[in-house]
């Protein structure tokens, strides 16, 4: 993974000073809350129902086991204990005292992490896909780009106070695990005419209260145009986005004002006149050398793909065998998987881990995953690089500690927004109705059956729960201070990206899990040939789901 | 009082820029500052004054029309309505790099201390502040960052050119 | 944002949360604030909720607090007790987390 040089090092801790400055002011009575606001934004600082909230970047997701360590010592010296993974990549902490954010964050610079940008109108973390670097599926690894992208995008003069905020997601494969046709840029790498590999750039896509899947813009962009593209993007944006209503005010309303046609040509001339201003855009060669250095394939050993070790333990132990069919994932060098670790056990609270977890995690990442791992979109964690007959090993490790829930993509590994339990702009709690569904589905062979299925639950209309694109998607709704939950069907964030439809009016607090039963009842009673839930949405609609619902639950 | 560069040290100064409405005539001596429609649609009558003339632009002006001709003005000003409002920014670099504006360029309006050093490497060389933000804090607010990922009209490199050329990170700021 | 108190709520008392740690706070008959609420004032009419509003505002300007707001409260046994679900999780804690905030250290009657 990519490591600090002393310019980032400088930058960082200039950055850490500089905000402590800020904090100063603030508590001197300089700075008030209005001023101070966009201030502690910037730097991943919310006040939320209960507390400060820090959130720090994991750039593209990936951590150092050092780095994770850090993490649990902030937790524990600053914090309640744990920390809680995010559908960006990102780590939360729930309980920062305002004093000592400055040195939470000279602890993050130590182990060359930050928080920049993690909130406000400027460019966000860049996300990419979990398995960025080792799955066969992979035209190249897209994270030397991340990185290119994060350096460019920090502190940026010019898109430091944008209409609103703005998050890039890139993706390598050919499957999309990134979402990257719900983000403001979504970039995918493609091959050029000549075989060369560039980027597809895609712009306009989210969610919130207008969700709309990202429109292709330019088919083959070459690698040493990215930066100059980018700024093309966000100048016309920042020009021409819309300022006077927060709601209309992210990229995707101007792409759909205007037409991703206008748009692309907009971008195109202003692309055109970047280029003619001269090359500072363009990355030296060398640079981008270094940078993808650090991401060179990691030392493997040469293996074969079996593994007796592991198929003797599989045969022996169905939990094991569960988890290895469920959680683990082709790499693409014979011999080494994919693990996935689940922070969603039955009843958990997806996305939190404790410190101790967190060493754990850490320590297991040592022995087992090159001290690496990634965080996922999903609010999971990846090992990318486990040798076959270990994964035996890891499992009983990480079983004894209870992070050992086989369940990833199936129904209980559903992604919730804090919701009403910590945010101050919820209207609805999130997290148990997750906690409901979990214990509804508990009986692992019944997850398998249903097969994969994504629950996506958000607390309210900003869909940080990433609702629109749940194969089942939930949304809390306040009517009169109570707690209702809206059901949309069919959402989907891969390649054939898609937005879920509502069907029919919302459910009560104590209706919603029965309504998620019934609509998994009826999917197994409708499909055919072992198909999964959104491929029988696909083929029957929504129509059989309304008629299952609204009579049983006498709407 | 205006804040301005003068061979690379800020100074504040006097405002020598008499700011006239639009529907007010423009005094026949002394510098004027005027709105960049007037000036765009009076543009044969101004470009002939002999005495200095400068411009603003609201947040929401265009600077197509204005861009070409530049060069003739003295100062542009512009200016950020509320402090969220960025798109001066995007004018400014535009003013500077793509149009090659030398003169005074000022920022004016709502504006943070801690913006300064942004808005100074997006070109800007002149700041009408409000009387809190002192010549001290001014020289902090741009002191604080010293290291940048991101090549601006101003001359100093980006990161990934220092690294190529071996420099160390205290010779970013030189390098401008 | 969500919501705070309806307007035509009449049983009222204010909080806002501490500057220096974020922790959830309402102001006391004393005109100072505390941590539960318990110690909350309340007042009885739109008007004297207002007022009680104007009396705590200083205290931003103090630096004890930020952002007070009036929200709205219900008669409950011999005490009040907040109506939305909103503040009776300000009040306690995170109801997934029933060992952290306020409901740890006092714990729900």
């Amino acid at each position: 993974m990519y490591r600090y040089d002393e310019f980032d090092h400088k930058i960082v801790t200039e950055r850490v000073e500089q905000f402590r400055g800020q904090v100063a002011r603030r508590l001197s009575g300089e700075l008030s809350e209005d001023e101070f606001k966009p201030l502690r934004l910037m730097n991943g600082l919310y006040l939320q129902l209960h507390a400060y909230m820090l959130r720090v970047a994991v750039p593209y997701g990936t951590l150092s086991s050092r780095q994770l360590r850090q993490l649990a010592h902030i937790a524990r010296e600053y914090d309640k204990g744990y920390a809680h993974f995010t559908t960006r990549q990102n780590v939360q902490y729930n309980w920062p005292r305002l004093a000592d954010v400055p040195d939470i964050l000279k602890d993050l610079a130590d182990v060359e992490m930050h928080a920049l940008q993690t909130s406000g109108n400027c460019i966000r973390n860049i996300t990419t896909d979990p398995y960025a670097g080792v799955s066969a599926d992979e035209l190249e690894d897209p994270r030397p780009w991340a990185e290119i992208l994060r350096q460019w995008s920090s502190l940026h003069p010019e898109f430091s106070f944008l209409p609103r905020k703005f998050k890039i997601a890139i993706n390598g494969a050919k499957e999309d695990r990134a979402a990257i046709l719900f983000h403001d840029i979504g970039i995918g790498m493609a091959r050029g005419g000549n075989g060369e590999i560039g980027f597809r750039v895609y712009v306009g896509g989210g969610q919130g209260r207008t969700p709309m899947v990202a429109e292709c813009i330019r088919e083959f962009l070459p690698k040493t145009d990215l930066l100059a593209y980018m700024e093309a993007i966000l100048r016309v944006y920042n020009r021409f986005g819309r300022r006077d209503n927060l709601y209309k005010s992210r990229i995707k309303i101007l792409v759909h004002q205007i037409g991703a046609e206008a748009m692309a040509k907009q971008v195109e001339d202003e692309f055109a006149a970047i280029q003619k201003q001269g090359d500072t855009l363009n990355v030296p060669p060398s640079e981008v050398d270094r940078i993808l250095a650090y991401f060179a394939p990691k030392n493997y050993e040469s293996l074969g793909d079996f593994a007796p070790e592991t198929e003797e333990a599989r045969l022996a132990d169905e939990n094991f065998a569960r988890w290895l069919d469920v959680n683990t994932a082709a790499h693409k060098i014979p011999g080494y998987r994919i693990a996935n670790i689940s922070t969603k056990p039955v009843g958990g609270i997806p996305g939190d881990m404790s410190a101790d977890d967190m060493d754990a995690v850490a320590d297991l990442a040592d022995k087992f995953s090159f001290s690496e791992l990634r965080v996922t979109h999903k609010q999971n964690l990846t090992f990318a690089d486990v040798r076959g007959k270990d994964l035996h090993a890891l499992w009983k490790a990480l079983d004894e500690r209870g992070l050992a829930s086989a369940n990833i993509s199936l129904i209980t590994d559903q992604i919730a927004c804090p919701g009403l339990d910590y945010c101050n702009l919820a209207n609805t709690r999130s997290i148990p109705i997750a906690q409901e569904i979990s214990k509804r589905f508990e009986d692992a062979e019944l997850q398998r059956r249903i097969g994969r299925l994504h629950i996506n639950i958000s607390g309210c209309i900003n869909a940080c729960g990433h609702h629109h694109v749940g194969h089942i998607g939930i949304l809390g709704v306040d009517k009169k201070g109570v707690e209702y939950y809206q059901v949309g069907l069919g959402g989907s964030s891969d390649n054939n990206g898609s937005i879920g439809k509502i069907v029919g009016p919302a459910f009560a607090r104590d209706e919603i899990v029965d309504a998620i039963g019934t609509i998994v009842d009826t999917y197994l009673k409708q499909r055919v040939n072992g198909e999964e839930f959104l491929d029988t949405y696909r083929r029957i609609g929504l129509q059989p789901f309304k008629e299952t619902l609204y009579d049983t639950t006498q709407h | 009082m205006i804040l301005r560069n003068i061979n690379n040290r800020f100074e504040f100064g006097e405002d020598a820029f008499e700011r006239i409405e639009d529907d007010a005539p423009v005094p026949a001596t002394g510098a004027v500052l005027v709105s960049a429609a007037r000036w765009l649609g009076e543009h044969d009558i101004l470009a002939k004054r002999k005495e200095p003339v400068g411009v603003w632009i609201e947040g929401d002006g265009d600077l197509e029309g204005l861009g070409e001709k530049c060069a003739q003005l003295e100062l542009i000003v512009l200016r950020f309505p509320v402090f969220k409002d960025g798109r001066a920014y995007s004018q400014a670099r535009l003013l500077r790099e793509r149009y090659g504006f030398k003169g005074e360029l000022r920022a004016t309006g709502n504006i943070l201390r801690d913006q300064l050093a942004f808005m100074e490497r997006c070109g800007f060389n002149a700041f009408e502040l409000d009387e809190r933000i002192g010549l001290s804090q001014f020289n902090e607010a741009l002191a604080e960052i010293s290291v940048y990922y991101q090549p601006t009209g101003d001359g100093r490199m980006p990161v990934y050119q220092l690294r190529t050329t071996q420099a160390s990170p205290g010779q970013a700021r030189a390098a401008a | 944002m969500a919501q705070h108190h309806n307007q035509t709520a009449q049983t009222l008392a204010v909080t806002a949360n501490r500057l220096l740690d974020g922790e959830v706070v309402y102001f006391t008959d004393g005109g100072s604030w505390s941590e539960h609420f318990k110690d909350a004032a309340v007042v009885r009419s739109k008007g004297d909720g207002e007022a009680m509003l104007q009396r705590a505002m200083p205290s931003v300007e103090a630096l004890e607090v930020i952002g007070p707001y009036l929200f709205e409260v219900r008669e409950a046994g011999s005490g009040t007790a907040p109506v939305s679900v909103r503040e009776n999780i300000r009040m306690n804690g995170p109801t997934v987390r029933l060992d952290l905030g306020k409901q740890a250290e006092h714990p729900r009657v």
